[in-house]
C-alpha cells in the first residue's frame, strides 16, 4: 500500500438489511398514514386561490390584519413571512365558497378575480406605508392542471429512468432503482404531510430533482455492483454487493456532504420563497443517500440477483472498458 | 504517461475565454431608466423637448445620472434608483405633454467593447426584477359564434347570387340550417355549397318544419383555424393595448391553442394593467326614444317595441332605439382632450364607411337626441363543486352622454360626459387599440413587487456565493492539490453556466438560481468519483501515473450513467412547461452538461500538467488531516 493511511471500510451493510428494511417500512407507513389522515397542505398553486405578501414599514401584529380582513368578508389565513415586517395572506376557496360559486351569484365571482387588489386596498387604509411584495392568483382550472401535470411529470421521469436503467443494466436493477426512488419520494412527501408545511410548485420541483439525485447515487452503487459481479468470481451476490457499497461509500458520503453544504446555504440565505424548496431537497438528499446504500441494494438481493444475470452484457462491458481513452 | 494532446488544451482555453467574455456583462448591473420617444413616427426627440426634460427634472430637483440620445432618435435618462426613476417619469410626462411618450426601462451598462462582441447580460425573471405575469384564457366559444355568424351571411348572398331560392338560414346549436321549399333546389344548393366550401364545412340533408333543410357543420380543421385566427388577433390587440401604457418590454406569447402569457417587467401596480387587458370597452351610438316615458317603462316592465331600456351613470332609466347607428369597430382613431367648457372629452375619427352612415343618420335626425353607450365586457371564472369551471360574462352598459344633434356629424366629432380626464384617456386608449376579437380572462397572476425582487436577487446571489465557497474550502481540505484542481473546474463551470444563459438570452429566475446552487453541489460529484477511484487504485498498488489513468477511465462510465439519468429528470421537468420549474430545469441541465466538460476534461488537463510525464512518488490527494504532503 503506497499510502497506508486510508483504507476501504468493511461494514456489513447487507447483513443489516432487515433492520434497515424495518426502519424504511416504518417511515413509509408513517408517511402514508399522515398522507391519509392529515393530507398535504396544498398551496394555491394546486388549490387555486390568492396569496398576497405585504411588507410593513415596521414590525406588525397579524391579529389586527386578520380582523380587518374578516370584517371585510374575507376568510383569510394571515401569518408572518420570514420577518415580523412581512405578512403573508392566503385566501383559498373554502367549501362554502365553492357552493356559493355554483349558484349564479355574479358579484361573488367578480370579487374573486380581484381579491388581491381588494385586500391590498383594505390594508392600505389601515396603514398607508405598506408595500405590495407579491400577489399570486391561480384560477381554479390552472390549479387542477398544475397538479395533473405534476403527476404526469413524475410518472414520465420514472418511466424514462426505468427504460434507461434496463438498457444499461438489467431489469431487476431498474426495479431496484425505482423502489429506492419511490421510497425517497414517499418519505419526503410524507414529511410535508406530517409537518403540514405548504406543498407548492417549487416543492414539486424539488421532489423531481430528488428523483434525479437519488438515482444518481443509486446508479453509482449499481455501476460498481455490475463491475464487481464480473470481476469477483468467487464472491456470491450478497458479498459482491457489500464490497461495492463499501468501495463507493466515501464517494457517496462526500457528494452528499457537498450537496448538503450548498443546500444548507440556500436554506439559510436563499430567502423565504426558496425555503420549502431547500428543505425538501435536504430531506431528499439525506433519504436518498440512505436509500442508495440500503434500499436499492437490498431490493437487488431480495429479487435474487445473481452473477449469471449479468453474464450476457459481460462481453460488451469488457470491450467498453478497454476501448476507453 | 498522462499527457494531453495540444488541441485539447487549446479547446479548453478557447472555451474558457468565450465563457469569460460572455459571462462578463453580468457584472455590470442594469440601471433604472426612462425612455422618451416622439409619438409621431420617424420623429426624433428634438432639442426643444430635451430642454423641457432638463428643466422639469431641475424643478423637482431630480438628478439624472446620464441623459443621452440613442440611435433610434429616442432619449434615455438613467437614474440611481427606481424611486427617482418613477418621480422623473411623472415629471417628464407632465412637462412634455401628448407629443411624446415615456416608458420605464432597465438600461444595460455593458461596456462598448463587450456589446461589440454581442455579449449581453442574462435576462432577469420577474421574480428577480419585479413585475407582473398573467396567464389569460381566450373565450373560444366566441370564435365559433363569429364563424357561424359570418357563414350565415355568406350563405345568404351566395344562394342569392346563384339564384337558388331559400326560405331562411337559422342557427341551431353549433350548426346552421338552411331551409328550402323543395328537394330539387336543395340538391342544387348542396352541390354548389359543397363545391364552394370543400374542407371547411360539411353539409347534410335534414328535414325541417318548413320542408327541406341542409345542415351545415364546421369541420374540426375549420374550427381550429378559426381559433388560431382569434388567438392571433387577440395577441395583436393586447400588444397594441400594452404599447399604449408606456411599458417598454411587455412579453406577449401564445401558450397552447387558447391561452396567452403576458409578462410585464417593472410594473408596480397590476390593477391598472389588469383592467386594461381583460376588459374590452367600446362605444355604441343610438337615437333616444323620445316618444315614451322611460320611468313608466321601467316600472311596468313593458318596453316599447323597437326600443331598449338603458341606464345613465346616475342611475336614471332611458329608452334608446334598438337600431345601433354606429359601433366602436368603425373608429379609426381616438384621442383624449377637453371640450370648449374644459370638460374631459374624447375626439373620435371614423373610417369612410362609418362616416358615411353616421352622416346620413345624423343628417336625417337633426334636433333629435342621440345617446353614447359605453359597453365594457369582462369575464370571470369560478369552480363548481363537481370541478367543472364556470365562466361568466359580466357586461356593463351605461349611457355616458345624451346630446341633441345640432348638425350633421361625419368623420370627426367629439364625445363628452366623462367623469375625469383619466377616464377620457382610458377610453381613448381602448378605442384606439380596438376591441379584442374574443374576450379574455385572467386564469393566473403572479406579481412580484420591486422590493421583493431586489431581496430575491440578493438572497439568491448570497446563497450561490456562500454555498460555492463552502464547497471550495471543503474540497481543498479533503483532496488538497486535486481538490484545488476540482475547484478551478467548478469555477469554470459556474462561468460557463452564466455565459450559456447570457448567450441564449435565457431568463434567470429564483428557481434557476436554486438550480445553479444545486449544480455547484452536484458538479463536484464527478471529481469525487474520479478521485476516490484514484485513491482506490493507489491502494490496489498501482503506480501514481497508472492510478490517475485508471481512475479517470473507470469513473467515466459511472459519471456518464449518473449524469444522463439526472438529465432525463431535468428534461422531464422542463417538459412540464410551467415557468418556475422550467427555470430550475434549464440551469440544472446546462450545469450537468458543462460539468461533464469541466470536471472530466478540464481537471484532467490540469492534473496532466502537474503530474503528467514524470516520476511522481506521491499524489496530493488525501485529506489535510491525514498528514503527509
Amino acid at each position: 500500500m503506497p499510502t497506508g493511511t486510508y483504507k476501504t471500510t468493511h461494514i456489513n451493510f447487507t447483513g443489516k438489511r432487515k433492520i434497515a428494511m424495518a426502519f424504511s417500512i416504518l417511515l413509509i407507513l408513517l408517511s402514508i398514514g399522515a398522507l391519509i389522515t392529515r393530507g398535504l397542505n396544498m398551496g394555491v398553486d394546486f388549490t387555486g386561490g390568492t396569496v398576497i405578501e405585504i411588507g410593513y414599514p415596521d414590525a406588525t401584529e397579524v391579529e389586527p390584519i386578520r380582523n380587518a380582513l374578516t370584517n371585510a368578508g374575507f376568510e383569510a389565513q394571515v401569518q408572518h413571512f420570514g420577518t415580523a415586517k412581512d405578512v403573508l395572506i392566503r385566501i383559498t376557496p373554502s367549501k362554502e365558497d365553492k357552493q356559493k360559486q355554483g349558484s349564479n351569484d355574479k358579484n361573488d365571482a367578480v370579487k374573486k378575480a380581484k381579491t388581491g387588489d381588494r385586500v391590498f386596498a383594505i390594508l392600505k387604509k389601515t396603514n398607508p406605508g405598506i408595500s405590495l411584495r407579491r400577489v399570486e392568483f391561480v384560477g381554479p382550472q390552472i390549479g387542477d392542471e398544475l397538479r395533473d401535470d405534476g403527476g404526469v411529470a413524475m410518472l414520465l421521469a420514472l418511466a424514462g429512468i426505468l427504460i434507461y436503467v434496463t438498457l444499461r443494466f438489467e431489469f431487476r436493477f431498474s426495479v431496484g432503482a425505482i423502489i429506492a426512488l419511490v421510497h425517497d419520494v414517499i418519505i419526503t412527501v410524507g414529511f410535508f404531510a406530517i409537518t403540514q408545511i405548504e406543498f407548492n410548485l417549487t416543492i414539486l420541483a424539488a421532489i423531481l430533482a430528488i428523483i434525479g439525485y437519488s438515482l444518481n447515487d443509486t446508479i453509482v452503487v449499481f455501476d460498481r455492483v455490475r463491475e464487481n459481479f464480473l470481476k469477483l468470481r468467487k464472491a456470491n451476490a450478497e458479498e459482491s454487493i457489500n464490497i461495492s457499497i463499501n468501495q463507493t461509500l466515501s464517494r457517496t458520503i462526500m457528494t452528499s456532504l457537498t450537496t448538503l453544504l450548498v443546500l444548507v446555504a440556500l436554506f439559510m440565505f436563499g430567502g423565504e420563497v426558496i425555503h420549502g424548496f431547500s428543505l425538501a431537497m435536504i430531506i431528499g438528499v439525506v433519504i436518498g443517500t440512505y436509500s442508495s446504500i440500503y434500499v436499492a441494494s437490498s431490493s437487488l438481493i431480495m429479487m435474487g440477483i445473481t452473477r449469471e444475470a449479468l453474464l450476457p452484457p459481460e462481453k460488451e462491458g469488457a470491450d467498453e472498458l478497454s476501448e476507453l481513452p | 504517461m498522462n499527457r494531453y494532446p495540444m488541441w485539447k488544451y487549446i479547446l479548453i482555453i478557447v472555451v474558457t475565454l468565450i465563457g469569460l467574455i460572455y459571462a462578463l456583462p453580468n457584472l455590470y448591473p442594469s440601471e433604472p431608466a426612462v425612455q422618451i420617444a416622439a409619438v409621431a413616427k420617424n420623429t426624433n426627440v428634438d432639442s426643444n423637448a430635451l430642454a423641457k426634460i432638463k428643466q422639469s427634472l431641475a424643478e423637482k430637483s431630480i438628478t439624472a445620472k446620464k441623459i443621452e440620445p440613442d440611435k433610434n432618435g429616442k432619449v434615455i435618462l438613467r437614474f440611481d434608483n427606481p424611486e427617482t426613476q418613477l418621480a422623473a417619469q411623472a415629471a417628464v410626462t407632465k412637462a412634455l405633454g401628448s407629443d411624446y411618450k415615456t416608458a420605464l426601462n432597465l438600461a444595460p451598462t455593458t461596456p462598448s467593447w463587450l456589446s461589440a462582441a454581442n455579449a449581453k447580460p442574462m435576462n432577469l425573471g420577474l421574480d428577480l426584477r419585479g413585475g407582473v405575469h398573467f396567464l389569460m384564457e381566450v373565450d373560444m366559444s366566441v370564435a365559433i359564434d363569429k364563424a357561424l355568424e359570418r357563414h350565415k351571411e355568406e350563405f345568404r348572398s351566395f344562394l342569392r347570387d346563384k339564384k337558388l331560392r331559400y326560405l331562411g338560414v337559422k342557427r341551431e346549436g353549433d350548426h346552421l340550417v338552411i331551409s328550402f321549399k323543395d328537394a330539387k333546389i336543395r340538391d342544387q344548393a348542396r352541390a354548389a355549397l359543397k363545391r364552394e366550401y370543400r374542407g371547411d364545412i360539411e353539409f347534410l340533408d335534414v328535414e325541417t318544419k318548413k320542408g327541406f333543410g341542409l345542415k351545415a357543420t364546421l369541420t374540426p380543421l375549420n374550427i381550429k383555424n378559426a381559433k388560431k385566427f382569434i388567438l392571433q388577433q387577440n395577441i395583436i390587440t393586447l400588444r397594441r393595448k400594452l404599447n399604449s401604457t408606456g411599458l417598454t418590454e411587455p412579453i406577449i406569447q401564445q401558450q397552447g391553442l387558447e391561452r396567452i402569457v403576458v409578462q410585464l417587467p417593472g410594473v408596480q401596480d397590476p390593477t391598472i394593467v389588469k383592467d386594461k387587458l381583460s376588459g374590452t370597452a367600446t362605444l355604441e351610438f343610438r337615437l333616444v326614444d323620445e316618444g315614451h316615458d322611460p320611468l313608466l317603462a321601467q316600472k311596468s316592465g313593458r318596453i316599447p317595441s323597437g326600443s331598449k331600456l338603458f341606464f345613465e351613470r346616475n342611475g336614471n332609466p332611458i329608452l334608446l332605439k334598438r337600431q345601433v347607428i354606429l359601433s366602436g369597430d368603425r373608429i379609426t382613431n381616438a384621442g383624449a382632450g377637453f371640450d370648449q367648457n374644459q370638460q374631459p372629452s374624447v375626439n373620435i375619427t371614423l373610417d369612410a364607411q362609418g362616416a358615411k352612415r353616421f352622416a346620413k343618420i345624423t343628417g336625417a335626425n337633426i334636433q333629435k337626441l342621440m345617446a353614447v353607450v359605453y359597453i365594457e365586457d369582462r369575464y370571470v371564472t369560478s369552480k363548481n363543486d363537481d370541478g367543472t369551471v364556470n365562466k361568466k360574462r359580466v357586461t356593463k352598459k351605461e349611457v355616458i352622454n345624451v346630446a341633441r344633434i345640432q348638425d350633421q356629424l361625419s368623420k370627426k366629432f367629439q364625445i363628452t360626459g366623462l367623469d375625469s380626464p383619466q377616464e377620457a384617456h382610458a377610453l381613448a386608449e381602448d378605442l384606439r387599440a380596438g376591441a379584442l376579437a374574443a374576450p379574455v380572462y385572467i386564469v393566473e397572476e403572479r406579481t412580484v413587487g420591486p422590493s421583493l425582487g431586489a431581496d430575491n436577487i440578493k438572497a439568491g446571489f448570497n446563497s450561490v456565493i456562500i454555498g460555492f465557497i463552502l464547497v471550495l474550502i471543503f474540497m481543498a481540505l479533503y483532496y488538497r492539490v486535486f481538490g484545488l484542481v476540482a475547484n478551478l473546474a467548478l469555477t469554470l463551470n459556474l462561468i460557463l453556466i452564466v455565459a450559456f444563459l447570457s448567450i441564449f438570452q435565457a431568463t434567470l429566475t429564483l428557481p434557476g438560481i436554486a438550480g445553479i446552487v444545486l449544480t455547484v453541489g452536484m458538479a463536484v460529484d464527478a471529481n469525487v468519483l474520479i478521485y476516490e477511484r484514484i485513491k482506490e487504485e493507489l491502494r490496489n498498488g498501482l503506480t501514481t501515473q497508472a492510478a490517475i489513468q485508471s481512475g479517470y477511465e473507470k469513473a467515466f462510465s459511472t459519471i456518464a450513467d449518473a449524469n444522463i439519468t439526472t438529465l432525463i429528470a431535468a428534461i422531464v421537468l422542463y417538459g412540464m412547461g410551467t415557468g418556475p420549474i422550467q427555470g430550475f430545469a434549464t440551469t440544472l441541465a446546462i450545469g450537468i452538461v458543462s460539468s461533464m466538460f469541466t470536471a472530466i476534461m478540464g481537471t484532467r488537463a490540469i492534473i496532466n500538467l502537474i503530474y503528467g510525464g514524470k516520476k511522481v512518488e506521491k499524489l496530493s490527494i488525501h485529506p489535510i488531516w491525514k498528514g503527509g504532503l
